[in-house]
């Protein structure tokens, strides 16, 4: 860990190398010094300076020790007051001097104290590190650093974009480069300059871009517009309705994604119910509880690997498809096989089991929510424009849910404990004359659909707050999904749980997220009255009975 | 027919030797405290080290000789976050238990529903949490902060100190946030703020899909003003919206997020790194540097045999809340809450900043306000404070119709719904 870390001080070093050699500055050791030594002072606007101090100085240290400071990972050494880089790693807290990039060795983290910013601070740090990030050698972090000045071109942030333009080769980051001057242009007393502008910004969708077009068709009291050339005015007109049309395209995009994200997590969340319900009949009412069990297996695998976040929720899919499945036919051998054909009755006693495992964790954990951290390479969305951009957990959560389902298809379709399950399912009495042993089938087929539960409840961690109560959240949903895709049909349950996901979403952004919930309840509710049986209705003399 | 009798008698003898040798009911002895904190459902995350903090005040008071020369004890229910359960309890606590004071609730609602047990019954309630205003009870004292001790203060740093131009109100759906949000839409619209750039959305308990919502706060945040959330998010919905905020790379310079339901307990079981840099406002932070407020976090932490427990806003409340009633008590000589009611008014007791908070005739106290960062280890760092305390009003100045009412407790009005303009007194307004 100290030698990685090492080594990524020196690359950054190495990129401000790059930077200093082609920029044409002069190095300034002694401001470098200067504006590390203001960053001890206990007053903000001190150190607000001193971060200009920094990024001007020229020195190849300058971007490691601003980038290092953002990250809180800047710390003061008590004693001889030495400004250092630190990381904690597996060998201890391994420290290199701020100032020349000298490895100092690994040292107790008593002796250092971090250094503190406040927002103001970190809003100059991410302006000062985009500028010096122009020079990247990666060319997506050049086009992230343009983007990032978007919001706030100033005049020698203007001029450092025209400069880097020039020796500038990758088609992306000269089109956002040239995005920037154009927001800069619309400001030109020039007309040309500012036609050239609106021309370049029409292609933008960037939000700036419609912001600063938008401030040029603004009416004053007299109703004449800000900009006063009529050319302009069309160009910019049209500019913005072209804007306006592409951000709704895009945004309807979006809004589907959120409603296919939520809706995955619905079918996830009503699949293994589908199982239960739809092929045994037994209304499982702890079948949230079961998805608690699930999220709280991943909380415990997290515990289990403290070193491997990353890979801990491969290890946790099984370890929760596995404890929620047992637990799944616990229930089901303790409880419901007692009550087979008494739907009523295994209602009350699901309900019963549910309120029990919710207190059994609230004693053997605390009522407290527990942390379950998200991997890194699960954080963070994935900008596909300056319209559209797409949250990693939620689209690996889709990738996960449909795989989840392929293969529950395929197990029920192509295995033969499926055949065994659909012959239970379809005509009880002849499977057992078939010698099937109908007994141990309804045991797997509950500890089937209890160990996807368990896997929702795997994809819920990342999503939302495990606690006692997660199941509670979820149950209803679960019971809409499979009453509305129709019971016992997995299709059903994935068309049901779509579209009432991609629904919700829709409905949201005019109801409200409460209204846009009691809608879909009762849209369901009338739903329901005309098509009892569901969207995909089981057939056959068997489901009639 | 013999045998009967004898057992007749057998059971009778019986009786009465038990009742004989039972102890004599004798008038208490010990002077009881009711604490009516959740400890199961929704709210326990946060109540339950309420009711540790009492224990533990308690507990320091009777070390120190107790009250009027008896022992304090404790009688603790649990609520359970059942909103008519609260009352149900309240009620056992007052006729049953006959406690002196009850110190406990925290939602609004939860108060809400025990205000007419404890006016029917004539008890005392002392509430530690931060709410909406708009009610002074006889029989309740609030130290928690009103909307002016909170709220408005922060909207007030958020203008001036960050120049925010656009609003985002974001509540959960109940009665505190509701209120709290009419008040500051009006008091916005009275700084000159026009309606479209107030946005206001309300979800439910535990909501936990932010995509729609943070990608709206988004959009509305890119039209080239600067724009701030004021978060009356309550409870566990909390996480899921900022984690959410973090994965769409809302950061805390961009669009910061001022909470008035984030605090160190809240923090304390999450991973804070998508929230470092975001702000809350509060009255009280556990890392305020005095020295009143490190001997209560090492009394605390010895207390509670766990060095890693934190202390927040609601547990200084009840610290001053406590303090107040038992100086009242020591003034009045005695617990009757008629006779405590009188003497409490004008009290002063230390708060935890190194001020004193007094009891004022509306039953608020005075309290400072502070707005602080939240850091990578969970705690805050203030970044602004009011110079003075402010007294806290229970009905706020910028709604017209609260505006025209007034609380007094004092001789002066003795009434808590006093309408200045038809010079009326109403009953109590829930």
């Amino acid at each position: 860990m100290g030698v990685q870390f090492r080594s990524l001080v020196i690359a950054c070093a190495m990129v401000f190398e790059m930077l200093h050699a082609s920029a044409p500055g002069w190095a300034d050791a002694g401001a470098l010094a200067a504006g590390l030594a203001g960053l001890r002072s206990s007053d903000f606007q001190v150190r607000a300076r001193s971060i200009e101090q920094i990024a001007e100085s020229g020195e190849a240290q300058a971007y490691a020790a601003l980038s290092a400071l953002l990250d809180g990972r800047l710390y003061v050494r008590q004693g001889d007051e030495a400004v250092v880089i630190g990381s904690e790693g597996s060998s201890g807290f391994a420290a290199v001097d701020a100032l020349t990039g000298a490895d100092l060795g690994t040292a107790d983290k008593v002796d250092f104290k971090k250094v503190v910013i406040n927002n103001q601070m970190r809003g100059a740090l991410r302006i000062a590190l985009a500028r010096l990030s122009l020079h990247a050698p990666d060319a997506s972090a050049r086009r992230d650093a343009v983007d990032s000045l978007f919001g706030s071109l100033s005049s020698e942030t203007i001029d450092l974009v025209r400069e880097a333009l020039t020796s500038e080769r990758d088609e992306g980051v000269r089109r956002a480069m040239q995005t920037a001057l154009a927001l800069a242009d619309i400001a030109s007393p020039d007309r040309d300059d500012r036609r050239r502008a609106v021309e370049t910004l029409s292609h933008s969708l960037h939000a700036e871009a419609r912001t600063r077009l938008a401030g040029l068709l603004e009416t004053d009291a007299e109703g004449k517009t800000r900009e006063r050339d009529p050319e302009v005015v069309q160009a910019a007109a049209s500019a913005l309705e072209h804007i306006d049309r592409m951000r709704a395209m895009y945004g309807v995009v979006e809004t589907v994604f959120f409603g296919l994200s939520l809706g995955f997590v619905l079918v996830l969340a009503g699949t293994g119910l589908a199982i239960t319900f739809g092929v045994m009949g037994v209304i499982n009412m702890a079948h949230g509880e079961l998805m608690m069990l699930g999220a709280y297996a991943t909380w415990l695998v997290q515990e289990a690997m403290p070193g491997h976040l990353e890979v801990s929720l491969f290890a946790a899919i099984p370890f929760a498809f596995v404890v929620s499945a047992l637990a799944g036919i616990a229930i089901e051998r303790g409880v419901v096989s007692f009550l087979y054909g008494r739907p009523l009755e295994t209602l009350l006693a699901t309900f019963g089991v549910s309120l029990v495992l919710q207190q059994g964790v609230r004693t053997i954990f605390s009522p407290l929510n527990r942390a379950v951290a998200t991997p890194a390479w699960m954080s963070g969305q994935l900008v596909v424009n300056g319209a559209l951009a797409i949250n990693y957990n939620r689209l690996y959560i889709i990738v996960f849910s449909i795989a989840v389902f392929l293969a529950l298809v395929a197990l029920l379709r192509f295995t033969r404990m499926g055949l065994q399950v659909r012959a239970v399912a379809q005509n009880r009495a002849m499977a057992r004359a078939m010698g099937v042993r109908a007994g141990w089938i309804d045991a797997v087929t509950f500890g089937l659909g209890s160990g996807v539960a368990g896997l929702a409840g795997v994809a819920l961690s990342q999503l939302t707050n495990v606690g006692p109560n997660l199941g509670q959240s979820y149950i209803v949903d679960s019971f809409m999904v499979v009453v509305f895709g129709g019971v016992g049909n997995l299709w059903g349950t994935l068309v049901g749980g779509l579209s009432l996901g991609i629904a919700n979403k829709f409905l949201e952004p005019y109801a409200g997220a409460v209204l846009a919930k009691i809608l879909v309840l009762i849209f369901i509710i009338l739903f329901i009255q005309r098509r009892p049986r569901g969207l995909f209705p089981q057939r056959g003399r068997a489901a009639e009975a | 027919m013999r045998t009967t009798m004898r057992i007749h008698a057998l059971v009778a003898a019986t009786l009465a030797a038990s009742l004989w040798l039972a102890p004599p009911a004798r008038a208490a002895d010990t002077i009881k405290v009711g604490i009516l904190h959740s400890l199961s459902g929704t709210m326990a995350i946060s109540e339950t080290t309420l009711k540790d903090t009492m224990l533990m005040l308690i507990d320091e008071q009777n070390k120190k000789g107790g009250l009027l020369g008896k022992q304090l004890e404790a009688v603790v229910v649990d609520p359970a976050s059942n909103w008519p359960l609260f009352a149900e309890k309240a009620r056992q606590l007052l006729e049953k238990d006959k406690v002196a004071a009850v110190f406990g609730c925290w939602t609004s609602v939860s108060r809400k529903s025990v205000l007419p047990v404890f006016e029917e019954l004539n008890g005392l309630l002392f509430y530690p949490v931060q709410y909406e205003g708009e009610e002074s009870s006889k029989n309740v004292f609030y130290t928690g902060a009103a909307p002016n001790q909170q709220a408005i203060p922060a909207v007030d740093y958020l203008m001036n100190d960050l120049k925010v131009k656009r609003w985002v109100l974001a509540g959960t759906d109940y009665v505190y946030p509701r209120t709290t949000n009419k008040i500051l839409e009006a008091y916005l619209k009275a700084k000159g703020v026009a309606s479209d750039d107030i946005m206001i959305n309300y979800t439910p308990f535990g909501h936990s899909d932010w995509q729609s919502i943070v990608a709206d706060i988004k959009k509305f945040g890119s039209a080239g003003k600067k724009t701030a959330v004021v978060s009356t998010i309550n409870g566990d919905a909390n996480v899921p919206f900022y984690k959410e905020l973090g994965n769409q790379g809302v950061s805390a310079s961009d669009i910061p997020v001022v909470a008035f339901s984030v605090g160190e307990e809240e923090l304390s079981g999450i991973d804070t790194k998508p929230l470092v840099g975001h702000l809350a406002a509060w009255n009280y932070f556990m890392s305020i540097d005095a020295p009143i407020n490190k001997e209560f976090i090492k009394t605390w932490h010895a207390f509670i045999k766990n060095p890693k427990r934190v202390t927040n806003d609601p547990m200084e409340a009840h610290f001053i809340g406590f303090n107040m009633w038992v100086k009242a008590v020591t003034k009045a000589g005695t617990t009757d809450p008629t006779a405590v009611q009188k003497a409490i008014l004008g009290v002063e007791a230390p708060n935890l900043s190194g001020g004193m908070a007094k009891m004022l005739n509306n039953h608020h106290i005075t309290k400072p306000v502070l707005i602080g960062e939240i850091q990578e280890d969970g705690q805050f760092a203030t970044v602004w404070k009011t110079d003075s305390l402010v007294p806290g009003d229970a009905w706020s100045d910028y709604l017209p119709d609260s505006k025209i009412i007034e609380a007094d407790w004092s001789d002066k009005l003795n009434c808590g719904n006093y309408n200045t303009v038809t010079k009326k007194c109403s009953g109590q307004n829930y």
